[in-house]
């Protein structure tokens, strides 16, 4: 009895269909996506119906923790270059070169002028630290957050003032970052909100 | 691992020189790898999802003279407190000896009230909507229909006054029932002493 031969397929597997479609995809998420704001604090954001979306360039962020901290951001490099500069000389702080390009590279900073040098000195990872992180201040006796939105405003005229809280920011905070926003005539701002899912409206009788 | 296989096929004797035929399969396993690999990376690293916002427009800091000031009639206003522990209290036109009602930021608490004194107008709206949806009436008409309809006469005044025991979600929770209850004309104001004698002896 002859041996039964077993056909020798070969397992080469054409591939360029598969690259066809990881590339595609690929494409698809450069065009589409852009990249995470990254932020200092986890901020849970309100939910609200409002479904307005809210543009991506030409925007100055002011943040609020549930702690009340505020952080300031402003988006574009060359502003935060000219925006840190400025700073620099309204409360006579002079940053180097190394620090002013630190700057440059972050989202959003809360922080005083005074600490502004240390803070901008350290290393990616102590930034994160809550600790090296106090917040800008807006309080009546010193209110660096009015010059920090008054700088960024004569940077860039066209730049939308929007404020992203935590749900849990009490209100006496809110009140403050208002109040110097109307200080400085900013009338007109955005909130950011999430939008509201079939879970949040919690049915209540 | 590239595979470039060759027919290394002996040469007959003799025979025609024949030009090896080499062939043109290239493995493009690593490549497809590369490419999941990136797509990995910019699902991480992006965002899809653009920020929902909400528009706000405070009134201005400066004085506004005595002819220019709108005064709102008390039959119209409503005033909410938002106060601790996400509780809210409303009450209509002057704030009297008979105090507030509360209320919650549910759809049959706050909602209602609002719906109810904004009724008129929520209805109109609705009506206006629907004719958008059947007629495919564009942005701009719809937009400037609604606000017409928004700013009319019998339109209610609400004040939002927050305690500070209330929460930035209490607040936004507040402006979203404008919204959703087709209210132009809120402000959010102060709690002034008035007012909070009114809730003092609610919360604690």
């Amino acid at each position: 009895m002859p041996k039964v031969k077993v056909a020798r397929k070969s397992t080469w597997v054409d591939m360029t269909a598969m690259t066809d479609v990881a590339f595609l995809l690929l494409t698809f998420f450069m065009l589409t996506s852009n990249f995470v704001k990254k932020e200092p604090v986890l901020v849970y954001t309100p939910s609200s119906i409002s479904e307005i979306k809210i543009p991506e360039t030409n925007i100055m962020t002011v943040l609020l923790d549930k702690n009340g901290k505020i952080f300031f951001g402003i988006d574009g490099q060359t502003t935060r270059r000219d925006l840190i500069t400025r700073m620099g000389e309204k409360f006579s702080v002079s940053f180097t070169e190394e620090e002013i390009r630190q700057f440059t590279l972050i989202d959003l900073a809360g922080n005083p002028m005074g600490a502004m040098k240390t803070y901008l000195g350290m290393g990616m990872e102590q930034r994160e630290n809550p600790d090296n992180n106090l917040g800008v201040p807006a309080d009546s006796t010193d209110n660096q957050l009015r010059a920090w939105v008054k700088t960024a405003r004569e940077l860039n005229k066209d730049a939308r003032i929007a404020i992203k809280a935590d749900e849990k920011t009490p209100y006496p905070t809110i009140k403050k970052v208002m109040k110097t926003l109307q200080q400085i005539d900013e009338n007109r701002y955005n909130l950011i909100t999430r939008l509201e899912g079939p879970s949040d409206e919690a049915p209540k009788k | 691992m590239a595979e470039i296989s060759q027919d290394s096929g002996s040469h007959k004797k003799g025979g025609k020189k024949r030009s090896k035929k080499a062939t043109t399969r290239i493995d493009f396993t690593p490549m497809v790898d590369l490419g999941f690999l990136l797509i990995t990376f910019f699902m991480l690293a992006t965002s899809l999802i653009k920020q929902q916002t909400m528009e706000i427009t405070m009134p201005s800091d400066k004085k506004v003279s005595e002819e220019n000031q709108t005064v709102a009639k008390a039959s119209q206003a409503v005033t909410l407190i938002l106060a601790k522990n996400d509780r809210v209290f409303y009450y209509f036109g002057q704030p009297t000896e008979a105090g507030v009602t509360e209320t919650d930021y549910s759809g049959s608490g706050l909602r209602k009230v609002l719906l109810e004194k904004n009724y008129e107008i929520a209805a109109q709206v609705e009506e206006l909507k629907q004719e958008k949806a059947k007629t495919k009436m564009d942005d701009e008409a719809y937009r400037k229909k609604l606000s017409e309809i928004k700013s009319g006469k019998n339109a209610p005044v609400v004040r939002i006054m927050a305690t500070n025991d209330a929460s930035y979600k209490n607040l936004v929770d507040a402006l979203d029932e404008m919204n959703i209850s087709s209210i132009s004309r809120y402000a959010i104001v102060d709690l002034d002493s008035l007012d909070s004698e009114l809730i003092r002896g609610r919360v604690n």
